[in-house]
């Protein structure tokens, strides 16, 4: 105790109860109010338009680009999340990770989880809305956003069966880029989708190019590219046991 | 140290004992660094080193967080959410305590104390400031080094020299708010106001030029309006940008413009404030 405190016992007890009683009160409102928040976040809600999340980010871009990722993460990948991302409103999903993206177009995290988490939706009408959405963000640059759409393509021939759809992203790569450092299994990524090799195999070939080109450098994603890997093996192992 | 003293310091001694003119420039300079040492002193006794240790704490510990629920781009998220943070919490801090330094000084007549020296109201104006701004330089070295975790050492020193600028002029504003207003609220409620509508100011012109929007005369107007305002603010959206820490370090013909814009809007200010102190009737 300090020498300008007076001692506890100078504290009149009605106060001391009756502030014992509020915080109670509010560790019970608290208490009571979790459950009915998590309830109210069963839908995702409309997308904000880029301009908006711009305001608010105060030039900011970057960060609530991200942030806003983690939000629309949180609707989906458990955590207290009350909806599987299987779901949930792809109308709505696509809009707000279109805004997000124009956020910050140089971010990847986006693109990142259309390709590789959304399109993976067993509802083929849902999955076909996520890669249409990486197919026209990868019109827009494609030097850098070539990568999801060739895993959009491995998802439209592997899990669509839509070998059309799987080979017009696979000539979109070789048509629209034009950086030298693209791979050049990238580049014939047509022949590649073409060639009779199951899902595994495939994704095997890109995940190793990806590595091997640089471009997988942050521990999370390639923590999360080896667990999918991992869980495609299984997947794969307990269609061909008899 | 003998060449210097032969080359430098002589031949000053001689100009300044011959012309009195200098030797008042000399002694008002004396002045200033004197009074930026005390306001500095002020600083480093006030809570602002214990504030900007826990806010540096707070932005590391929440951003390493942050990155644990990450499927990517977790090191450029953990740099982006604590540049993003303690950014803000630079200008916060360095507004805080500039209009309460000067608030107290108002209020125990300190400053009035002050005016009484011999000393003119430009210079104690300007070592006030300096001092600030020599604070809100420690700020900004100490804010940059956690961001050497997640972004090359380049990007960061960018990113921290344009903080440092930016943390100056948060404090020239500050100042020229708490010298006008004299009270600690309206102080920090301009500075924060005028702040935080300088770095929204691009995106608000840029949604009021979106071609979507009727081009009626009310229109026009609001466009217009924002543009006059644009005139009058600095372009704080452009400097220290997460941007440089997340995908390289920024042009130097952009990088020089952007320091050049924060240095000439400082220097405005403090021309207002020294504008208004000297028709001040104190």
């Amino acid at each position: 105790m300090s020498a300008d405190e007076r001692p506890w016992a100078s504290v009149p007890g009605g106060l001391a109860a009756a502030f014992a009683l509020l915080l109670a009160a509010q560790i019970a409102l608290h208490g009571l109010r979790a459950p009915a928040l998590q309830a109210a976040q069963r839908d995702l809600p409309p997308a904000p338009r880029a301009e908006t999340l711009r305001l608010a980010a105060f030039g900011e871009d970057a960060a609530v680009a991200r942030i806003a990722m983690l939000y629309l993460q949180s609707f989906d990948l458990g955590g207290g999340g009350t909806t599987p991302y299987q779901k949930l409103d792809y109308g709505r999903l696509v809009a707000w990770l279109s805004a997000i993206l124009d956020t910050d177009p140089r971010s990847s995290y986006p693109l990142f989880s259309a390709a590789r988490v959304y399109a993976e939706n067993p509802d083929p009408a849902k999955s076909r809305l996520a890669l249409d959405f990486v197919y026209r963000q990868y019109l827009k640059s494609p030097n850098t956003r070539w990568p999801w759409l060739a895993h959009a393509a491995l998802i439209a021939k592997h899990r669509l069966r839509d070998l059309p759809l799987a080979r017009r992203y696979a000539a979109a790569i070789d048509r629209y880029t034009t950086d030298p450092s693209v791979p050049s299994w990238a580049r014939q990524m047509e022949i590649f989708i073409l060639e009779d090799m199951n899902e595994l195999e495939a994704a095997k070939i890109m995940l190793g190019g990806l590595l091997a080109s640089g471009r997988v450098t942050d521990p999370a994603e390639a923590k999360f590219l080896r667990e999918r890997l991992e869980q495609l093996e299984d997947r794969l192992r307990e269609r061909s046991r008899p | 140290m003998a060449a210097v003293r032969r080359l430098v310091y002589l031949p000053t001694a001689a100009i300044v004992g011959s012309f009195p003119a200098q030797r008042a420039a000399i002694v008002c300079m004396h002045a200033t660094l004197a009074l930026a040492r005390t306001t500095l002193l002020e600083a480093r006794r006030s809570g602002l080193p214990w504030l900007g240790l826990a806010s540096l704490l707070a932005a590391t510990v929440l951003a390493a967080f942050m990155a644990q629920v990450a499927l990517t781009e977790s090191l450029q998220l953990q740099a982006a959410l604590a540049a993003a943070l303690l950014r803000a919490c630079g200008a916060f801090l360095v507004a805080l305590a500039v209009a309460s330094s000067t608030a107290r000084e108002f209020a125990d007549k300190g400053f009035e104390f002050m005016l009484s020296l011999p000393l003119s109201r430009t210079t104690q104006y300007l070592g006030r400031w300096l001092g600030h701004a020599a604070s809100a330089v420690f700020v900004a070295i100490g804010f940059s080094l956690p961001l050497l975790l997640w972004s090359a050492p380049a990007a960061v020193a960018h990113w921290g020299l344009s903080l440092a600028f930016e943390l100056a002029l948060v404090g020239a504003l500050a100042l020229f708010f708490s010298m006008a207003f004299g009270q600690l609220l309206p102080a920090v409620a301009a500075s924060a106001g005028f702040y935080l509508l300088a770095r929204a100011l691009g995106t608000i012109q840029a949604i009021v030029q979106a071609p979507l929007l009727e081009s009626d005369w009310a229109q026009r107007g609001a466009r217009w309006l924002i543009d006059a305002i644009a005139f009058l603010l600095p372009r704080l959206d452009a400097v220290t940008r997460t941007d440089w820490l997340l995908y390289g370090t920024p042009q130097a013909t952009e990088y020089l413009a952007a320091l050049g814009g924060l240095a000439l809007y400082t220097v405005l200010l403090l021309a207002a404030g020294l504008v208004d102190l000297q028709r001040r009737n104190l």
